[in-house]
């Protein structure tokens, strides 16, 4: 069953439309990537989602519950974006107080709070006040804060703002334990290299539209259902060779050792290759080029779009 | 109770943050110049017959207990206007709204934590005002218990409204508009004195217009009515004279009112987005 279901969620603030038609399913255990520019529409998704906002119009279920169901948050973990809370509570308090309110008893919350001090590094800091802590300790005691009562989901809004390459590492590290211990996590991010390290699955996200939703696989875009580029180097190439390509690929460019193909399908990749060996090719290198996500990002969402 | 962890926190934070320390503080010294006041008073040749004397000493208590109201309004108002509004602002109120509790028990949490507050100010106050005049004195104070709840209560009124102002602006407007009703309501409580005492039913209404728009000043008016000296007439036209005091129907006014603006905040607080 779908963690998350959407249907047409739509959001106006007075007449700006900030989401248009959300539409999107979750699945247990699936790290999502939501990508788009600043503005795109993003916080507000998952504030509807949260039940923080209200949607315009739409329908979605989180959890198997309608929006807004209070018995289901204590499922779900949030990182705000910017996290930022109490400055006069100690880390520690911090933490035990969330744990509180999500529903853990007294001596759950002081364990988990203590467990996940050290998990995101902060454990020598247990007994400092929030008002003294960098950028980078409160994004961190705020990842520890959604955490800390294993939700099924979790929604992490920009986690990895403020954070430094050691945060960023932790970061990853810990989102692929949540998606080992089960959980699903729908990461909000305008940064590619973050969702392209983690994520299943990424949908594009433009003026409050979602233009495409695409699988990753080994962080590279899976191939979409067009062509694939090939690039070959290989001894041996003849225009009686190249020729009976045709069935399968179009041949872009050739000069000597290098030959550039366009391969209708991804599927006839391994054709082609045995067809090449087995014409007495020479292969030192057969390189299908798939699109990087900055480059899918580039052509669904554009350059210049972001505010 | 999840509740109750919000008015517990609401209650850390006064302490945390030093609102406490400085409310007892300056409290200390309050009573210390009342009681400075009270042990001065009848020295020298010219002592008053005894009949003005307790006069002068209930009076005496009235001034105390109106100083100790005013600063109960003004703390229910200055504690209260950071916590919705300001989180509101920062953010803060995002982790706290995406937990298990529904959002009316978030604001009614925070709400019982300065109720709590409010109450152990006025306690406090109320006996120490009282202890100075009995040790000072040897004046019992009457109707104690009941003056107490109604400056606390009128604080409660000002802090309902700051809540639910905060609910829809910043923190600094919802400051500004709970002190503008708090002057509108001592204001009207004065043209309805002043009318009372000069026979002007026009200016009488006017006063109660008021007291309907923001009953505050009318609670203090009964708790100072009920702290009245038992002598006939006297010290009427003085800021705690009750020249027309309120009737126990305006008490039980103030009550739902109290109630209505509380609901309105929950509701208006539950609807919003975050």
């Amino acid at each position: 069953m779908a963690v998350i279901r959407a249907e047409g969620l739509y959001k106006f603030f007075g007449s700006k439309l900030a989401v248009a038609n959300l539409t999107l399913e979750i699945a247990p255990g699936e790290i999502f990537g939501f990508l788009g520019p600043n503005g795109a529409g993003k916080s507000t998704s998952v504030k509807m989602l949260l039940g923080l906002a209200r949607p315009s119009g739409g329908r979605a279920t989180v959890l198997g519950r309608p929006l807004g169901d209070v018995a289901c948050r204590a499922r779900i973990g949030f990182l705000p974006e910017h996290f930022r809370f109490y400055e006069w509570l100690t880390a520690a308090e911090l933490l035990r107080f969330h744990g509180r309110l999500a529903g853990l008893d007294r001596r759950t919350a002081r364990q988990r709070a203590a467990h996940w001090l050290d998990r995101v590094g902060l454990a020598a800091h247990a007994g400092q006040r929030l008002g003294q802590f960098s950028k980078g300790m409160r994004q961190r005691l705020g990842l520890a804060q959604a955490l800390l009562h294993d939700p099924e989901l979790v929604f992490l809004d920009e986690p990895t703002s403020g954070l430094d390459p050691g945060g960023r590492w932790l970061v990853r590290e810990i989102l692929r334990e949540q998606r080992a211990r089960g959980a699903a996590v729908f990461l909000n991010s305008h940064l590619l290299g973050e969702v392209e390290s983690t994520c299943d699955r990424v949908a594009f996200l433009r003026e409050g539209e979602i233009r495409a939703v695409r699988p990753l696989v080994h962080g590279a875009l899976a191939a979409a259902q067009g062509s694939v580029p090939v690039e070959v180097r290989a001894g041996g190439l003849g225009a009686e060779l190249l020729a009976g390509l045709a069935p399968w690929a179009e041949v872009v460019a050739w000069a000597g050792d290098h030959l550039r193909l366009e391969v209708r399908r991804e599927a006839d990749l391994p054709a082609v290759a045995q067809y090449l060996v087995a014409g007495g090719a020479a292969i030192f290198a057969f390189t299908p080029r798939r699109a990087t996500l900055e480059e899918a990002f580039a052509a669904i969402v554009g350059r210049e779009a972001g505010l | 109770m999840k509740l109750l962890l919000i008015a517990a926190i609401t209650l850390r934070e006064a302490a945390r943050r030093k609102v406490l320390l400085a409310a007892a503080l300056l409290s200390a010294g309050y009573l210390a110049l009342f009681a400075l006041g009270v042990a001065t008073q009848f020295r020298g040749p010219h002592a008053p017959a005894v009949l003005i004397r307790q006069e002068i000493t209930a009076s005496l208590l009235q001034l105390a207990l109106y100083g100790v109201s005013f600063l109960a309004a003004l703390l229910a108002i200055v504690s209260s206007l950071e916590t919705v509004a300001g989180e509101i602002g920062s953010g803060a109120i995002q982790a706290l709204a995406t937990k298990p509790l529904p959002r009316w028990q978030l604001l009614l949490g925070k709400w019982l934590g300065f109720a709590a507050l409010l109450a152990g100010y006025v306690a406090v106050m109320t006996a120490g005002v009282t202890l100075v005049l009995w040790l000072g004195r040897g004046y019992a104070a009457p109707h104690l218990f009941a003056a107490a709840a109604l400056i606390w209560s009128e604080a409660l009124v000002l802090l309902t409204l700051t809540l639910w102002f905060a609910t829809f602006s910043s923190p600094l407007a919802s400051g500004v508009a709970a002190l503008g009703l708090y002057g509108l309501a001592f204001i009207g409580g004065w043209v309805e004195q002043i009318g009372a005492l000069t026979g002007h039913p026009g200016a009488v209404r006017v006063g109660i217009v008021a007291s309907l728009i923001c009953p505050s000043e009318e609670l203090w008016r009964r708790a100072s009515y009920l702290l009245r000296s038992p002598l006939p007439g006297a010290s009427r036209f003085t800021p705690f004279g009750v020249a027309s005091a309120p009737s126990g129907a305006m008490v039980v006014y103030a009550a739902v009112y109290l109630a209505a603006i509380l609901a309105l905040a929950l509701r208006h607080f539950s609807c919003r987005d975050l």
